[in-house]
């Protein structure tokens, strides 16, 4: 085992287990707390498959942007003072069917396909190369999302606004 | 134990697919059904950053990645200002409550 093998199962193994209490616990905010580190975890995964760039958004935009956000929303939805900071759950046996089904099969596809096997290079930086691709290649999808984020920004703050007749 | 490769980033993908689904199945409460959207959205990514890694030697993988982040914090927001407005009306979030809308 190399350093790599043993960073990625441990990286690997607090995002699972982040992952877990997120969606086990039954408090909202250990909810949180479990995506918040989930979230980390991910990070630390971009960084082992070489996106350095990513990695850095994902902890900027996740951890810091839509994180918060979903604080808030819990914040603002909840009755903080009362004892009201539980999630119930639905359809236990009907989602462990599914989820058992659609696990079962990802994993049987990923074991058949017969991937070549690759020898991959050290890492490289990337950001450079991703802001060229912005400003060439992917110059209409950039302004596309510009636009999308500009309307979602508008429609989020519209929206929310207290007495939205 | 074999080296860790494609294949293993390929199964933590498909594990936080499914936790993530799991979430949005289960849960009561809109905000968690919302945190198992990021976490399906997380999986994704990892898949598309694999491949581009081990399969396609080349960047494109990682730039539809920030875009996913991207449409992703759009999504975000949009829900959960309608989340908020749900609560204004009916002061819950539960989502089998919200059922103005069935027949």
């Amino acid at each position: 085992m190399t350093s790599f093998d043993v960073m990625f199962y441990v990286i690997a193994a607090i995002t699972l287990f982040s992952a877990g209490v997120m969606v086990f616990s039954k408090n909202i905010i250990y909810n949180a707390m479990g995506l918040l580190f989930a979230f980390f975890g991910v990070a630390g995964i971009y960084v082992m498959l070489g996106a350095d760039f990513l990695a850095a958004t994902q902890l900027l935009i996740y951890v810091g942007g839509i994180l918060v956000l979903l604080l808030f929303g819990v914040m603002l939805s909840q009755r903080i003072t009362g004892l009201e900071m539980r999630t119930d759950t639905l359809q236990i046996l009907p989602a462990a069917i599914v989820c058992g089904g659609v696990a079962a099969i990802l994993l049987w596809m990923i074991w058949k396909t017969p991937w070549p096997k690759a020898d991959i290079g050290p890492p490289e930086p990337t950001t450079r190369n991703i802001g060229t691709l912005f400003m060439t290649d992917y110059l209409i999808p950039f302004e596309i999302v510009s636009v999308l984020l500009l309307a979602a920004l508008v429609g989020a703050a519209f929206i929310g606004r207290r007495n939205a007749q | 134990m074999m080296q860790v490769g494609l294949t293993h980033f390929l199964v933590l993908g498909a594990i936080l697919f499914v936790l993530g689904l799991l979430a949005v199945i289960t849960k009561r409460n809109a905000v968690t059904v919302l945190m198992g959207v990021e976490l399906i959205i997380n999986a994704a990514n990892i898949n598309f950053i694999a491949f581009a890694r081990y399969l396609d030697k080349d960047i494109d993988g990682q730039m539809f990645g920030v875009f996913v982040i991207v449409v992703a914090a759009a999504g975000a927001a949009v829900a959960l200002a309608i989340v908020l407005n749900i609560y204004q009306r009916m002061r819950s979030v539960n989502l089998d409550e919200a059922d103005s809308l069935a027949g």
